[in-house]
């Protein structure tokens, strides 16, 4: 079973989060539920520092022995970090999808782009009608 | 889609089910990764039920078998098992399959799944053509069970449920004997480079036999495994895999299947192959690592100074060595371990090596015997 959501952030259709640093900047990765879709995740492409990037865009891709999935950044921006420690422990996305496994740092263009994304419990909604 | 008669046990398991050529298959029960190091450890059981089986017997059949394998079938012996290509005019792979030798004139092809039907066609076409009046081709798919046995505890579970001592039977060799009370044909033979069987039943009796091998199994480490965990221990193993690796568009000298080929007999492809023996071909099948970060997937195209020179046939990250290994077709000249390639992953070029297959090989357990006693 998923673990518990995280209310302090927004989700996107494509299992994607993105929390709010408050200082411009917002933090992004993948959900529970994606990382238990790949499973193993053996490998990370992270953006370059400096990548600009429109909502919904790729931004990063992620790997798991059999599957190649893009990961669609929530929202517009340019990249001003990306999660290295990812290179050499990339199942840090499956042990800790909402915390150590976050993917990249953007600065955002549109803040308003947030109040487009789900809330954790419409997210989980999607989830339970995406299933059935 | 087609379902093999354990479809409700990998549900009741929770296997994730993907379409694999039209038949509804397991590609993993918990993930890849625990499931392959499970068999390279302990031991794994694989539903291999959609695998085809046709018969080849009655006056003739060697004869038959002669003209439409590559392999030279003299003097396989009853209890022996070996590895051939069918192969078209061109001396294109129409499918590698296994030949199980019952007797004289008394064979079984075990082939992929997915071309298991064309072959049969080919087969009875072949036989309206060139007449072997008496050989009986005959499609036992849907009345043989097929399960898979692998990894180095292999033998000490299944020996619990077959009364032959199994011991002595050599790689690529079989026996027909008892699998829990049930008639089984045994060969040491697999798809994941350990030690290990597959294991054929009349296939009302396999679920009963799956169930069985998975209870005595427990002590010693046995789960279940699905095609996902298959395809990265074939691919460590250095096997091929049908319609990724090749297809009827190839050659066995472009593979790694030059030694199934006898070109001294008359068969279907031999004038084609001929020309080719010693070495004549256009590209070769090569087995690589990525140096640099990246996993190379089907498809990908690989580059030698910054020319197109191939394309990768296979490609995985190996959790046994714990990189991304595959496998490419490249100019012969490139193909020599050593060479550097790069290949193509989104919009990038990663390194990577050309390297001896396989990509790994089990330990061997040695029997030392004491000679001071």
């Amino acid at each position: 079973m998923s673990k518990i959501n995280p209310t302090d952030r927004k989700y996107t259709r494509e299992h994607e989060w993105v929390i709010d640093n408050g200082n411009g900047t917002a933090t992004i990765g993948i959900t529970d539920h994606a990382q238990e879709l790949l499973t193993d995740i053996v490998f990370v492409e992270l953006p370059e520092l400096g990548k600009q990037v429109r909502q919904m865009e790729t931004v990063a891709v992620v790997e798991s022995v059999k599957s190649v999935s893009d990961v669609y950044s929530p929202v517009s921006g340019e990249v001003t970090e990306a999660n290295l420690k990812l290179e050499q422990n990339p199942e840090l996305i499956n042990e800790d999808p909402y915390g150590r496994g976050w993917i990249a740092k953007l600065r955002m263009d549109n803040p308003a782009e947030l109040e487009e994304l789900m809330e954790a419990a419409a997210y989980e909604a999607f989830i339970a009608a995406e299933e059935h | 889609m087609n379902k093999t008669p354990l479809y409700n046990r990998h549900v009741a398991l929770g296997a994730r089910i993907i379409d694999f050529g039209g038949w509804a298959m397991p590609v993993q029960y918990s993930n890849v990764i625990e499931e392959h190091l499970t068999t390279r450890k302990a031991a794994g059981l694989f539903d291999i039920c959609h695998m085809g089986e046709i018969d080849v017997g009655g006056p003739g059949a060697f004869d038959f078998l002669q003209y439409v394998l590559t392999r030279d079938l003299t003097g396989q012996k009853a209890g022996q098992m070996k590895l051939a290509v069918l192969a078209n005019e061109a001396g294109g792979i129409m499918d590698d399959l296994t030949v199980y030798c019952f007797g004289e004139n008394r064979y079984r092809l075990v082939t992929n799944a997915a071309t298991k039907d064309k072959d049969l066609r080919w087969l009875q076409a072949v036989q309206a053509r060139r007449g072997f009046p008496g050989v009986e081709i005959t499609d036992r798919t849907d009345d043989i069970g097929k399960l898979d046995l692998q990894g180095p505890r292999a033998e000490e579970i299944l020996q619990i449920l077959v009364p032959e001592y199994l011991h002595p039977l050599k790689f690529y060799h079989f026996m027909e004997t008892e699998v829990a009370q049930v008639p089984a044909v045994v060969s040491r033979s697999g798809y994941t480079g350990e030690d290990g069987f597959e294991i054929y039943v009349p296939s009302d009796h396999v679920g009963n036999i799956w169930d069985r091998l998975l209870r005595v199994g427990v002590d010693y480490g046995l789960k279940p495994i699905g095609l996902g965990a298959r395809d990265t221990l074939r691919l460590e193993a250095g096997m091929m895999l049908y319609g990724n690796d090749m297809d009827e568009t190839v050659s066995p000298y472009e593979v790694v299947y030059g030694w199934v080929v006898d070109t001294t007999k008359d068969f279907i492809g031999a004038a084609a192959l001929r020309q080719q023996f010693g070495g004549a071909v256009k590209r070769k099948l090569a087995g690589f690592a990525m140096w640099e970060r990246g996993i190379a997937r089907h498809g990908y195209q690989v580059f030698k100074d910054d020319r197109e020179v191939g394309v990768v046939t296979s490609g995985t990250y190996s959790p046994t060595l714990e990189k991304a290994i595959g496998l490419a077709f490249v100019p012969p000249e490139l193909a020599k371990p050593g060479t550097t390639l790069d290949i193509r992953i989104r919009n990038n070029f990663a390194a990577a090596q050309v390297v001896p297959l396989p990509f790994h090989k089990r330990e061997r357990q040695y029997v030392f015997f004491n000679i001071f006693i």
